[in-house]
């Protein structure tokens, strides 16, 4: 494992040459008493208890390692795969291989009418999946030309950012567990199964809800929903305070996060890297600023944004970006206001079911709907949204029929892996682990 | 309580006997076969693998296994233990991929003896609502799977109803709910191989020994 | 986004660059969108991204739509979005099916298009790969690198690869390719990326079987079918 002094870096990988001193091992080889020495130049390692000096080391072979990581691995955050060319400790390339969970939902969404494909796509990135169903129902109003109702707005936002935090919640339990604090895993968990009572409440089911339809949502909120949400809002930030108690100046968790992972800024947008990542490097990109889609522009929330791009910074950014969040939910919930929770185009939009009894049209209409499905005229929108990991976008290409002919997110877990590469080669296994964890991948999204 | 105290005090000192001393004994010994006493042992200790797909990954191991509110250590589940080598049971939580196949087939082979495996979730158990070229329609296809449970995802109290049923069966005797309530053995499908085809004679065997349980 | 009559213009600074390359505009749904030859495609982005006062330098999505029955029927969309300003603009590049579409309706891509990718009476139980290759017998480390498509391969429609212009288009031309077999002339590695690496055929094709595989009742077949 360690480089031999004298042929120092000829049995070595294609990346080598660092100059003098590389860092990245740790000691410089070509040390002529063969005693390591730190970068510095200070001489590190064991002495004898006399002061006779260590005698060079016996020369050893050295080469590349190719390991792989995954697809079943307990950090790899969902069946990724990782090929990684090893030099010791050191990463040489990485090559992530996904695919493991590709379920084709693309090419199941072309089969079914509009309103069955929410579903399907929910469950692409399944720890966000308001925000799949927000791509979706955004992008078919605009081909359809539907304007959704003031409340149906307030109600996606809410539940839009109560999915953000239970994104980043789950996020960082699981990358808190990577890095070995294994108790932030309970404590994220707990909270979020708090978020999960919410979504139950008003949506009847803790994931896949399908709570957003063309036009709105499915249903009004139950009326003690707000109470709870206000009771949930008002401990979160406190929780977050714990977290950050537990984790922020934590020697361990500071010594692997702090300088790892770097990416520059222009890199990061050059790979199209979008999100928490390209903010904790520096630049204020967030869609919710840039392009006005519900109700964030008459919100008051403030953007977090990091200045070294490390795996610390995306860190920081995103429990920032929590706390956010709880804001954005109360000042939405102060705002919300009454009226129908789903627009009135009996076209697109299910009629109520109390007037199915009474009103032959609203029969017809449920019918027309349900079997066969509104038809959208010939046309593509492409529609994107911030979602917890960057932007995600749809793209839905409708022919005229009631099935849309082509359904295609542009995930950003899909998008953010490209930059994987350059965030772990030239460091640490251990590193890549944890830069892995504050990529933040979901498989589920990466692979559709 | 302060009887039980008193009568454990008399135990010790010598001074129950005969009638006292049986019933004594009856309240505390329990008397079993050693494969019983095994089968107890397994089901209550199944230490199960860290596998997760995808959206029930989410549900069970993360909120079932490593959760506060729905803890599945308390049935015996402890630890998670990431090497197959290591793990009693598996849980495939999730779809199944064309590509994951092989791989979890793999990491079923590399479990040791006794091992089980639940399927958890429409999308592993049948393929859920994905009919289409990239998810396998149901592990049972290539893989044996001794639990089934419904949901997409499953609630964990539905998971853990499910890991009790199994923990029933590994103690011998298996539930087979509506079946039994309806005598509706013999309708299960062997849709492995086509429409006309027929269980392999191990499996009939397998199949007819089970029956003979429960009718017993 | 720009409107229609600053789309018009883009289009005509266009033209004066590299005549000929932008063959239609199209504003539906507040959403401008260029048709452009594909043969021009790495200028027109390139254009788009560097001309003074365009500055189009983030690539959102890239992405493939078929269009069956209309032809030419592979799209392949390109979303440029100008961060300073805001706004979006879509590039379209239509590409032809190479294969005479006079093969049939539902052609069936030459090879059997697989339901199941893998065959499940295999007697030995391992699972097999559509293309019969036995799969979970490879150890972890050598696994065979799929080699990618011959250039020039005239069975498949191509275009010029812009992971020089856009490095985020690496992962997703792959993906065009993977589901829609669309050659990326200049693509560092174009393999599959989400489908098994031995997969036959392009999935997301509109002739392409959805797969999947009807559920049986043998019970009530075997009684009284």
């Amino acid at each position: 494992m360690a480089d031999d002094p004298g042929t120092g870096r000829s049995a070595a990988g294609p990346v080598a040459g660092e100059g003098a001193s590389p860092p990245s091992l740790g000691f410089s080889p070509g040390e002529e008493g063969g005693r390591p020495r730190t970068p510095e130049g200070r001489e590190t390692g064991r002495r004898s208890s006399g002061d006779t000096p260590s005698p060079t080391p016996p020369a050893v072979e050295t080469e590349v390692m190719t390991i792989n990581i995954g697809p079943h691995h307990p950090a790899t955050h969902g069946v990724l795969r990782l090929v990684v060319d090893l030099e010791g400790e050191v990463v040489r390339e990485v090559r992530p291989l996904v695919g493991y969970v590709h379920t084709g939902i693309e090419k199941s969404c072309e089969q079914h009418s509009y309103w069955k494909v929410i579903p399907f796509v929910e469950r692409m990135d399944y720890v966000s999946y308001f925000f799949q169903m927000e791509a979706f129902c955004g992008a078919v109003e605009r081909l359809v030309g539907l304007e959704i109702p003031p409340r149906a707005r307030y109600l996606r936002t809410i539940f839009l950012e109560l999915c953000r935090i239970h994104s980043h919640l789950v996020w960082l339990g699981t990358t808190a567990l990577d890095l070995g604090a294994v108790s932030m895993l309970w404590y994220c968990f707990r909270e979020r199964d708090r978020v999960l009572d919410l979504f139950e409440m008003a949506t009847g089911q803790r994931m896949h809800t399908r709570y957003f339809q063309v036009g709105g949502v499915i249903e009004d909120v139950p009326p003690g929903f707000e109470a709870k949400t206000r009771e949930f809002v008002a401990e979160m930030p406190v929780r977050v305070k714990q977290y950050q108690a537990l984790l922020d100046r934590n020697e361990v968790f500071l010594s692997r996060t702090k300088g790892t992972g770097i990416v520059s800024r222009e890199r990061l947008l050059e790979l199209g890297v979008t999100g928490p990542l390209l903010r904790a490097a520096g630049e204020p990109w967030d869609l919710r600023k840039a392009f006005d889609y519900l109700v964030y522009p008459e919100l008051d929330f403030k953007v977090p944004v990091g200045t070294v791009g490390d795996n610390y910074d995306r860190y920081r950014v995103r429990v920032a970006e929590m706390v956010e969040s709880t804001r954005i939910v109360e000042q939405a919930l102060d705002a919300l206001p009454d009226g129908p929770h789903i627009a009135d185009n009996r076209k697109y939009v299910l009629p109520p079911r109390s007037e199915l009894s009474t009103s032959m049209e609203s029969l017809i209409h449920h019918f027309k709907l349900v079997t066969e499905g509104y038809r959208v005229d010939p046309g593509e929108v492409y529609y994107s949204i911030e979602s917890p990991r960057g932007e995600l976008g749809c793209f839905v290409l409708a022919d005229g029929s009631s099935k849309p002919a082509r359904v295609h997110f542009r995930d950003a877990s899909f998008v953010n892996l490209q930059a994987f590469r350059e965030m772990s080669v030239g460091g640490y296994v251990a590193d890549m682990i944890a830069s892995l964890g504050m990529l933040d991948p979901i498989l589920g999204g990466v692979d559709r | 309580m302060r009887e039980r105290q008193l009568r454990a005090r008399d135990m010790l000192r010598g001074d129950l006997e005969g009638e006292e001393l049986e019933r004594y004994v009856e309240q505390r010994v329990v008397m079993t076969n050693f494969e019983k006493l095994l089968d107890w042992a397994r089901a209550n200790s199944m230490f199960p693998l860290t596998f997760g797909l995808a959206c029930c990954a989410i549900e069970a191991p993360i909120a079932l296994v490593g959760s506060p509110r729905y803890d599945l250590a308390r049935f015996g589940a402890e630890v998670l233990r990431a090497s197959p080598r290591q793990a009693d049971f598996i849980i495939l939580s999730g779809r199944v991929s064309i590509k994951m196949a092989p791989i979890i087939r793999r990491l079923y082979d590399q479990m040791l003896e006794p091992k089980w495996a639940i399927s958890m979730g429409a999308c592993s158990s049948s393929g859920g609502m994905f009919a289409n070229y990239a998810v396998v329609q149901g592990a049972d296809k290539f893989m044996p799977i001794d639990l089934h449970i419904p949901g997409c995802p499953p609630r964990p109290e539905a998971v853990m109803y499910g890991f009790n049923k199994l923990q029933r069966k590994i103690m011998g005797s298996p539930d087979q709910g509506w079946r039994q309530r309806y005598n509706a053995s013999g309708t299960e499908e062997w849709a492995r191989g086509g429409v006309r085809s027929a269980p392999s004679p191990e499996a009939a065997a397998a199949y007819e020994e089970a029956r003979g349980l429960i009718r017993a | 986004m720009p409107d229609a009559p600053g789309l018009e213009l883009i289009r005509g600074e266009i033209e004066q660059d590299h005549p000929g390359a932008v063959l239609d505009t199209s504003f539906d749904r507040d959403q401008p969108a260029l048709v452009v030859d594909s043969a021009q495609i790495l200028a027109v982005l390139a254009w788009l991204r560097d001309a003074p006062g365009q500055g189009y330098g983030f690539l959102s999505s890239l992405h493939v739509a078929d269009y069956l029955p209309a032809q030419p029927r592979f799209g392949v969309h390109y979303e440029l979005l100008n961060r300073d300003r805001v706004e979006r603009v879509r590039v379209k590049a239509m590409l032809r099916d190479p294969v005479a579409s006079a093969a049939g309706p539902v052609a069936g891509e030459g090879a059997s298009p697989p339901s199941l990718g893998f065959s499940p009476e295999e007697e030995d139980g391992r699972p097999r790969t559509s293309a019969g290759r036995e799969t979970g017998r490879r150890s972890s480390g050598d696994t065979p690198s799929p080699t990618p498509p011959a250039e020039g391969d005239a069975t498949l429609p191509e275009i010029d690869s812009c992971a020089e212009l856009f490095p985020t288009a690496e992962f997703q031309e792959r993906e065009a390719y993977d589901f829609f077999g669309i050659l990326f002339r200049g693509h560092p590695d174009l393999t599959r990326i989400l489908l098994p690496d031995d997969y036959v055929g392009w999935p997301l094709r509109r002739d392409f079987p959805v797969g999947g595989e009807p559920v049986t009742f043998t019970y009530n077949e075997r009684r009284y079918g």
